[in-house]
């Protein structure tokens, strides 16, 4: 089988909720619309993150559904007629317990794979 | 109406998407040429960073959608649009299905109807007949003494216990003497079915009146045919068999009475009584009615709880009458559900003619399946394209099942819908024998069953295709443009294991079908014994008033007179050549084998206990019956007009009577007690005058059942059938018996005039009804299995028209080609032969019961029928090997 399949699904899924974690981490700095979002992202990761630009499309629609963000046509600095995207209280509140609960993911996986813990390491 | 404001909502987030794309892609490529690129490249990059356009617009889209429901619909609008552009496999997909299901819904129907609800009452599982043995005596349903009846009532066992007895009324009040089908029964019979009626009320389970009670209960039917529906009718009076009586109540119109017979389950017209006064004899224990009886148990009981129950009783009941029940006899009390007495023995025949329709149903689906496999080939580049442009596996999985789905369902539709249509047609090709077939309907249930059938066939039919379709490689098909691709491989083995699959079922069906076909045939042809040609029967039934001093025709005498004038009326009826009469016991074939009670006799010399009494089937006949039919003396004579009340009793043996019971001996001259019911009537010494040849009257199957008959002139019946033999019209024949009948006795009524070949014909009615099912079924698979083998060879020819061309280029004979292909098709015949023939010994030693002459392992219907499956295997891959032969070698390579 080609590699296109597995490339794709690398790419896109980081892992669930972490696209929609980063955005919503991003917005509550500043309300933003899709194309600054996604150049905002790829600076503050150093491009270490290799996000498609288009699935923040999605991530978005997701969470303006779910009602933790808000979206209005508005004109830019740059004089374009763009979608702004604001958090919402729900929202902040979501990122609030996606944080604390991807911190305890983290640290779980850190003492999982520290060198002190695993025995027969290199 | 929220979801129609959500919908108008979710116009304008789509539109906001698709715009803020085009944003997004506007200002990255500004900003790229803003570092230098050309347009041109600039455009080429957003796009490349951005990602497939389509694709993630539709998950943002998804975002606002029942996920579920609408890409159902979509993928339903999709499998529409694909089945519209293949007109012909579509139409044979749903046509195969259409059968498949339609089939099975049709037998299922008749299933649901006899075999899971067999009892149209509440609880039905609380019903039990009551049937009271001696095995020790070898005597089977002896039937229930009075006494007895109420200690079962009084058990506690039991929520109500009942007797009946059918029988049929005259009824003298309308304008013409109406026969109509009738029980007697205890008062508490409607108590234990547990029905009421819809006008009036039902008789008191309580009353304790010894005789019958002044009042009858009588059907729908009868309140609307005989009363016109009258809405007074309750308290009018009936006169029947010239006692008088009032009507109680009018039973619902869908209220049907149980019983073993059509006629019995038929019965318009209730009375009651208490059995233990005139007319019955004195409520003693040692006089057992020979009734039905029946008992609704108490809620919670299971027959066998109760039967343990029953037990206790009869042991309390055997010690504390001795006398009454001397334990040689050692009598019993057996409780069976009542449905089990009602459809038990129909019960294999539909079983079997399940499981059949079941056979074609699945080869149907593996038909269909086999079609999408076919399919799935020509389909390789279309789900090669779509899978390069993104569409996940389980996306197309799931838009491929939708499409077999809808085959399948669609299938399902039309089949019922020609069944809906067809429905009155088809009624009448089920025998008229069959319990509750009035009760035969397309009903909810039956339709439930159509679609769960239509909807799991399609599931599991659709799943491997939709899986195999779905799964390739897409650069490598793209290449070759669909075609010779590593999935159809595996494909292709998947089809020849369905196909192989088909023709093993198909063959199993074949050699059931063959298997009756060959039962039928022989019982068709057997050795009657007997002539049943150019006879035509009647019945009539004689007034059975509950005094017998009204009675006109008590004594045999009186009878006789009768008789005797009828049938010299009868003979005077153009074209009637010779007439006899007889009970309706010795109507050859006209019963059903739960109706035939056999009469235990005492052979002269031997003590009533110390040995068991032999059972014989007693028949009451007038002297000319053995002539009309054809039946010849061995030994003796026969009866005589000399032979009358006041002179000895005598009777004539069948020689399977004499064999069993005489063995070694003469029977001529020897001397018998009857009891039972014979004997009651005439308790005096019966004398053995003549030996006549075995006729199979009671069982076309059995030749051998011991059988005694004596003479009507000596021994009167109330429910008589003539005979006439000659050359008489059966449909006028009713109005002129009729006519010479009511010169003799106005009050007489004339019933069932059917040829004798007919009766016999209905004998066989159920076997015939499986038989012809069977056989169709098998056709049917037959044809499907052809259509698959002649399927999967034009596809391998088409295959390899590539390598045939070749082979042709290079000289090989065209004879070689037409072999090779054909070896193709003996090599899946063989195999399905093979597998089928493991299948069909099984099968057919199940089946074992339903057969009759014919050994389960029949070898010639075995390789009879392989040969078939062989034959229609080779016509069906001679037409794709003729075109592989003829194939042109220059143009196919050039098609390539």
């Amino acid at each position: 089988m080609p590699s296109q399949n597995s490339k794709q699904t690398e790419q896109r899924d980081l892992f669930r909720g972490a696209l929609e974690m980063m955005v919503l981490g991003s917005l509550q700095r500043e309300p933003m619309h899709g194309y600054a979002l996604a150049q905002h992202i790829k600076q503050r990761s150093n491009h270490l993150l290799q996000v498609e630009e288009g699935s923040l499309y999605p991530a978005l629609q997701r969470l303006l559904r779910d009602g933790l963000l808000k979206a209005a046509w508005e004109i830019s600095a740059s004089n374009r007629k763009v979608r702004t995207y604001r958090i919402t209280p729900a929202g902040k509140k979501h990122l609030e317990r996606e944080r604390s609960s991807f911190e305890r993911m983290l640290e779980g996986i850190t003492l999982v794979l520290s060198p002190a813990g695993s025995e027969g390491a290199v | 109406m929220n979801w129609l404001k959500q919908l108008a909502r979710r116009r304008r987030h789509f539109s906001d998407l698709s715009q803020e794309i085009k944003q997004h892609l506007a200002e990255k490529t500004d900003a790229l040429m803003a570092e230098g690129m050309s347009r041109a490249q600039a455009e080429r990059a957003a796009q490349r960073e951005f990602g497939n356009v389509t694709r993630i617009e539709e998950d943002g889209r998804e975002a606002w959608m029942w996920p579920l429901l609408e890409n159902f619909l979509f993928d339903l609008r999709y499998a529409l649009r694909i089945l519209r552009r293949s007109p012909g496999f579509s139409l044979i997909a749903i046509a195969t299905m259409a059968l498949g299901v339609g089939a099975t819904t049709a037998i299922y129907s008749v299933v649901s109807a006899t075999l899971l609800h067999p009892l149209p009452y509440p609880s039905p599982s609380e019903l039990v007949r009551v049937e009271a043995n001696l095995p020790g005596v070898g005597a089977h349903d002896i039937g229930i003494s009075v006494p007895e009846l109420r200690d079962l009532q009084k058990s506690g066992t039991f929520q109500y216990v009942s007797l009946s007895f059918f029988g049929t009324n005259v009824f003298t009040s309308s304008a013409q003497p109406l026969r109509i089908p009738s029980k007697s029964v205890s008062p508490s019979y409607f108590a234990v079915l547990g029905v009421n009626a819809q006008l009036g009320h039902t008789f008191d389970p309580h009353d304790t009146t010894p005789g019958f009670l002044p009042e009858v209960v009588i059907s729908d039917g009868l309140w609307k045919s005989a009363f016109g529906g009258d809405p007074h009718i309750l308290g009018k009076t009936m006169r029947l068999d010239n006692d008088l009586y009032h009507v109680a109540g009018v039973m619902p119109a869908s209220f049907r009475d149980q019983g073993q017979t059509s006629k019995e389950r038929s019965t318009d017209l209730w009375a009651a009584a208490g059995f233990s006064g005139p007319p019955a004899p004195p409520p003693v224990r040692a006089t057992r009615l020979p009734f039905e009886t029946i008992a609704r148990l108490q809620p919670g009981l299971s027959p066998a709880a109760a039967q343990e129950r029953v037990d206790a009783l009869v042991a309390t009941l055997t010690k504390q009458y001795p006398g009454d029940y001397p334990s040689q006899g050692g009598w019993t009390i057996h409780l069976t559900p009542l449905a089990e007495t009602l459809v038990g023995n129909v019960r294999p025949s539909l079983i079997l003619l399940f499981c059949a329709v079941g056979l074609v149903l699945l080869i149907s689906c593996v038909n269909v399946a086999n079609l999408l496999l076919a399919r799935a080939s020509a389909r390789g580049r279309e789900m090669a394209v779509r899978q390069a442009l993104g569409a996940a596996r389980m996306r197309l999985i799931r838009q491929l099942l939708t499409e077999s789905l809808l085959l399948f369902v669609l299938g399902g539709i039309s089949g019922v819908a020609v069944l809906f249509c067809a429905r009155k047609f088809l009624l009448r090709f089920i025998p008229e024998s069959l319990p509750r077939l009035n009760d035969i309907s397309i009903s909810w249930g039956v339709l439930a069953f159509a679609l769960v059938v239509s909807v799991a066939a399609g599931t599991i039919f659709g799943l491997a295709p939709a899986w195999l379709t779905s799964r390739l490689a897409v650069t490598a098909t793209l290449k070759q443009e669909g075609r010779g691709t590593n999935g159809s491989r595996r494909r292709t083995g998947l089809r020849h294991v369905l196909v192989i699959g088909e023709l093993a079922l198909s063959l199993v069906l074949m050699i059931a079908a063959g298997l009756l076909l060959r039962s039928f045939w022989d019982l068709y042809k057997v050795q009657l014994g007997f002539n049943p040609t150019r006879v035509v029967t009647i019945q009539t039934s004689l007034p059975n008033p509950n005094d017998p001093k009204t009675d006109i025709y008590r004594t045999a005498t009186q009878e006789g007179v009768m008789l005797h004038e009828v049938q010299r009326r009868m003979r005077t009826i153009p074209g009637v050549e010779e007439t006899a009469v007889s009970d309706l016991a010795a109507l050859p074939l006209g019963h059903g084998q739960n109706e035939r009670r056999m009469t235990p006799m005492l052979r002269e010399g031997e003590k009533a206990q110390s040995n068991q009494p032999p059972l014989i089937d007693a028949l009451i006949v007038s002297p000319e019956y053995f002539h009309l039919l054809g039946i010849t003396l061995l030994r003796g004579r026969l009866f005589a007009e000399q032979d009358l009340e006041t002179t000895p009793l005598i009777a004539v043996i069948n020689q399977s009577a004499a064999r069993t019971y005489w063995p070694g001996q003469n029977p001529v001259g020897a001397r018998v007690h009857l009891l039972g019911r014979l004997g009651r009537a005439r308790p005096d010494w019966t004398t053995i005058v003549g030996v006549i040849t075995d006729a199979r009257t009671e069982s076309l199957a059995d030749a051998s059942i011991p059988q005694m008959y004596v003479d009507i002139y000596q021994r009167p019946f109330k429910f008589l059938t003539f005979y006439l033999r000659g050359q008489v019209d059966p449909a006028a024949i009713s109005a002129q018996v009729h006519t010479q009948l009511q010169a003799v006795d106005a009050e007489l009524p004339v019933f069932s005039a059917e040829t004798l070949n007919d009766v016999l014909s209905s004998s066989l009615s159920v076997r015939r009804f499986s038989m012809v099912m069977v056989a169709l079924f098998a056709a049917a698979a037959l044809l499907l299995a052809g259509l698959g083998i002649y399927g999967i060879i034009s596809f391998l020819v088409h295959e390899r028209s590539r390598e045939i061309a070749i082979r042709l280029a290079l000289g090989a004979p065209r004879r070689k080609i037409l072999k090779m292909v054909l070896r193709q098709g003996l090599t899946l015949a063989g195999a399905g032969a093979g597998v089928g023939l493991v299948g069909a010994l099984i099968v057919a030693r199940l089946m074992a019961r339903l057969l009759y002459g014919v050994s389960p392992y029949d070898l010639s219907t075995f390789a009879g029928v392989t040969a078939v499956l062989t034959a229609v295997a080779i016509a069906a891959s001679y037409v794709p090997a003729l075109r592989a032969m003829r194939l042109d070698p220059i143009s196919a390579l050039h098609a390539e």
